[in-house]
């Protein structure tokens, strides 16, 4: 008998040893990042910057994959479905994890599914016009708007988007109404601007930051003034409390263990509080963020509050 | 003269050895992601992008471009040998490629295609040196209703694609256009013959239909034919081009490279179409029209120039505006910004040693291609004595685990199967497959342009003659449409059709 207690005992303990193990030598292996767009877009940029101080943090590869697919939905229901043990992580992009569930079918994941380690950087969407427009202020804009509804051509990324959202927050704050214009891509919004095929956009940072003197900046969405764009007023400033934005970071399916998710989530905050980081991404137009998993969590909520609220005052389906 | 001052800072850039070796290393690796079917340019390029973080930017792209242009050098090569297309933008060389390799010409097509590829380069570098900033406006002026004229001028080319009836390539590019209209509809984003699945959502993948039309359709009705033994024991002759080939092919490669060159400006799948706008139009300036598709070497030189001056077309909107043409250039921006660059029109004011290096490398990878290309013939050639039990297996193992290396989807290789066994089926029918393709590639920007136009407009179809450019691509489309109804050129078609028709597949 006091064998087996002795073998109980022993089991007992190296059980509970090899599962404190597990977190404590996380990772043992590399660690898989499920990037859910095309190479060169936001997300890896991110991505890219964070690389080698996460291999660092980690002290093993971190490998960036693609899973790209119906605007991200594919990597997502994918994630949402991984394996909870840390190995598997992805970007994601704020507010497209809130609209894809609501507004797509067969989309099979939901924003609730995953932990989000941390909030990396936001591209607040501002207000642009071509260089001929007849408008050079925000107000002016306004008017002109008001004064010809429907008429003015907004052009935005795809439908269910930060941009779509930035364009229906206008609309409801100022009482005007624009035509929304969608495309696919950034960079299509951008052709289309410089080459003055469409009067106006609502886009993201790094694109008011790299045509700034190709097009006209109105306004932009940040709570501060940005430091990339110091004398473009703030929606804010300018009597619009509005703030859209695209936030992006990185997430994981939320059954992961809480001791191996605090492990990741140091990883990125020592990452993103890294001096040379912030300079890098600032320099590309991007608002960089040290966001934690709670504070994480706690926009993402905020965000989800506002923007069934939108979805509601237009009726979207 | 200033020109003369940044061409020797570029050349002084460039002659550093550690440039030197990353710009071999990236031609290398482009020519080999050419070749196989499935990986491209845009996954070699991000898939080597953390290793550029150690050295400088201007050593990172000049290695990244490296593998763009090289791809375009690798993806002719299995279109000739085995009628499998390395990249999109090569499907056309497999027309007369192929046809060239069967008659025992591998060997001249594989050289005239290497050299087109480096006399086109050198013209785009010479563009791109030359004409850059205005160049970059003109492609502005673009928007979505010039492009959707011009695509639908790209459909009228269609019909000269044909060698044989217009009627049956008319259905396949029908056929290729609802395929094009599968997944996520680009305006409202509703989802369209889904079916369900997600991975369906961006529509059927290029590759795997390629993969599958070309690949596994060709495998498959070889397999049937029982192994001609004849083409294997056909003694390969003049592994480099003779002499009438250069004088056939000096003119195609030139125009060709222009074309290209312009078309690559645009933003879009510019090396698909610049292929097979040349191809197009070497078949209309040609004396033997019908000829084409049985091994003209026109029909390779013209494609081949036209798709790797497009490369060079697209580095344009890079440099000068920051905006990426396709997604390989793309990634290239990425690494712009990761590299700490700022695209954009001050990226050659403040980075002359990036822009000028680049450029001089260009020159310089293209002559290592075509000096790696010319000794490689021998050995490809050589491929194709493998005994056919052996080749088309692996050309089969090739494809599948290309097409599932792409995105890790079983739905996409269960797709390229599919096409494979319709491929054939369309063979036996004597149905042509670049229409298809080239209509896949087409379509889903032309609908996703019109639409856009029309919302644009607020719903006036005016739109479209209203824009100068937009209005003069109609004019040509709407002349193409009908010049076979003109007695002439309609009796020459029906002479082709007839012969075309006579001959087995």
């Amino acid at each position: 008998m006091n064998r087996w207690k002795v073998v109980g005992l022993t089991a007992a303990i190296s059980f509970l040893l090899i599962v404190s193990a597990g977190a404590q030598n996380f990772p043992t292996g590399p660690i898989a990042y499920m990037n859910p767009f095309n190479p060169g877009g936001e997300v890896d940029i991110a991505a890219r910057a964070m690389q080698p101080y996460l291999e660092k943090a980690f002290a093993q590869p971190f490998v960036i994959n693609y899973l790209p697919g119906a605007g991200g939905a594919l990597c997502w229901s994918k994630l949402a479905a991984a394996k909870p043990d840390g190995y598997t992580i992805g970007g994601f992009s704020i507010p497209h994890i809130i609209l894809q569930p609501i507004f797509m079918k067969d989309v099979a994941y939901k924003s609730d599914d995953f932990v989000i380690f941390s909030i990396v950087e936001y591209t607040p969407i501002g207000l642009a016009v071509k260089k001929d427009s007849p408008v050079n202020t925000f107000k002016e804009f306004v008017e002109y708007t008001k004064a010809n509804p429907g008429k003015i051509n907004c052009g935005g990324v795809g439908k269910f988007t930060g941009h779509h959202f930035a364009t229906l927050q206008y609309m409801k704050l100022s009482g005007a109404k624009v035509n929304y214009v969608t495309f696919q891509g950034t960079s299509e919004v951008q052709t289309a601007l410089l080459g003055g095929h469409i009067d106006a956009a609502f886009t993201n940072s790094t694109l008011l930051v790299t045509s700034r003197d190709q097009i006209k900046v109105l306004a932009v969405g940040s709570p501060q003034r940005m430091s990339q764009l110091k004398d473009i007023p703030t929606f804010e400033e300018l009597g619009f409390k509005m703030y859209p934005r695209i936030a992006r970071g990185a997430m994981g399916p939320k059954a992961i263990p809480k001791d191996i998710q605090k492990v990741i989530e140091k990883a990125f905050l020592d990452t993103t509080s890294q001096p040379d980081f912030k300079v890098k991404m600032e320099k590309a137009g991007f608002v960089p963020q040290v966001m934690g998993i709670a504070e994480s969590h706690k926009f993402l909520e905020a965000e989800a509050v506002t923007i069934k609220q939108l979805a509601k005052d237009f009726d979207l389906k | 003269m200033d020109l003369w001052n940044h061409i020797l800072l570029g050349v002084q850039v460039c002659l550093d050895p550690l440039n030197l070796l990353f710009c071999f290393i990236g031609v290398v690796m482009g020519t080999l992601v050419g070749v196989l079917p499935g990986l491209g340019p845009t996954a070699a390029i991000a898939i080597l992008l953390p290793n550029t973080f150690h050295v400088s930017p201007v050593t990172a792209i000049i290695m990244l471009a490296g593998i763009y242009y090289g791809a375009m050098y690798g993806g002719s090569t299995t279109s000739i040998l085995v009628n499998i297309p390395g990249e999109a933008s090569s499907v056309i060389t497999c027309l007369d490629g192929y046809q060239m390799a069967r008659k025992g010409r591998a060997g001249a097509a594989l050289g005239i295609a290497a050299f087109g590829s480096f006399i086109a380069g050198t013209i785009a570098v010479l563009g791109l040196m030359l004409v850059a900033p205005p160049l970059a406006k003109f492609a502005l002026a673009f928007g979505p209703p010039e492009y959707f004229s011009l695509m639908l001028l790209g459909i009228a080319i269609l019909i000269y694609l044909a060698a044989g009836s217009i009627l049956k390539a008319l259905i396949m590019a029908v056929f290729g256009l609802l395929i094009g209209t599968i997944g996520m509809d680009s305006i409202s984003a509703t989802q369209r013959l889904t079916c369900g699945l997600l991975e369906l959502c961006d529509g059927v993948g290029l590759i795997p239909a390629i993969m599958g039309l070309f690949g596994v359709a060709e495998v498959i009705a070889n397999v049937e034919q029982e192994i001609k033994r004849e083409f294997v024991t056909t003694r390969v002759r003049n592994l480099l081009p003779t002499l009438q080939d250069w004088k056939d092919s000096i003119w195609p490669m030139i125009r060709g490279g222009f074309l290209g060159f312009f078309i690559g400006i645009l933003p879009g799948p510019a090396p698909v179409i610049s292929a097979f706008t040349s191809y197009a139009i070497e078949k209309k300036l040609s004396k033997h029209p019908e000829k084409f598709g049985t091994g003209m070497i026109e029909g390779v030189a013209g494609p081949e120039a036209a798709n790797n001056a497009a490369t060079g077309g697209a580095f344009i909107p890079l440099f000068t505006l920051g905006i990426p043409s396709n997604s390989v250039i793309a990634v290239l921006l990425g690494a712009f910004m990761i590299h700490g660059i700022q695209p954009g029109p001050m990226l050659i004011a403040n980075h002359p040693d990036l822009f000028w290096g680049t450029i001089i490398s260009m020159y310089i990878g293209n002559a290592m291609l075509l000096v790696l290309n010319l000794p490689l013939i021998g050995i490809w050639v050589q491929v194709l004595k493998v005994p056919y039990p052996i080749l088309f297996p692996l050309i089969l193992l090739f494809c599948l685990v290309g097409v599932f290396s792409l995105n890790y989807s079983k739905v996409e290789v269960s797709l390229m199967i599919g096409f494979g066994v319709f491929g054939y089926l369309a063979r036996k029918f004597q149905f042509e497959m670049a229409p298809l393709v080239l209509a896949l590639v087409i379509g889903p920007m032309m609908e996703s342009k019109l639409r856009l136009s029309l919302v644009i407009s607020h719903g006036s179809p005016l739109i479209f003659v209203e824009k100068p450019i937009s209005a003069l691509f109609l004019l040509i489309s709407l002349a193409l449409l009908i010049s076979p109804m003109i007695s002439k050129i309609g009796k020459r078609r029906q002479k082709l059709q007839k012969i075309v028709e006579g001959e087995e597949v």
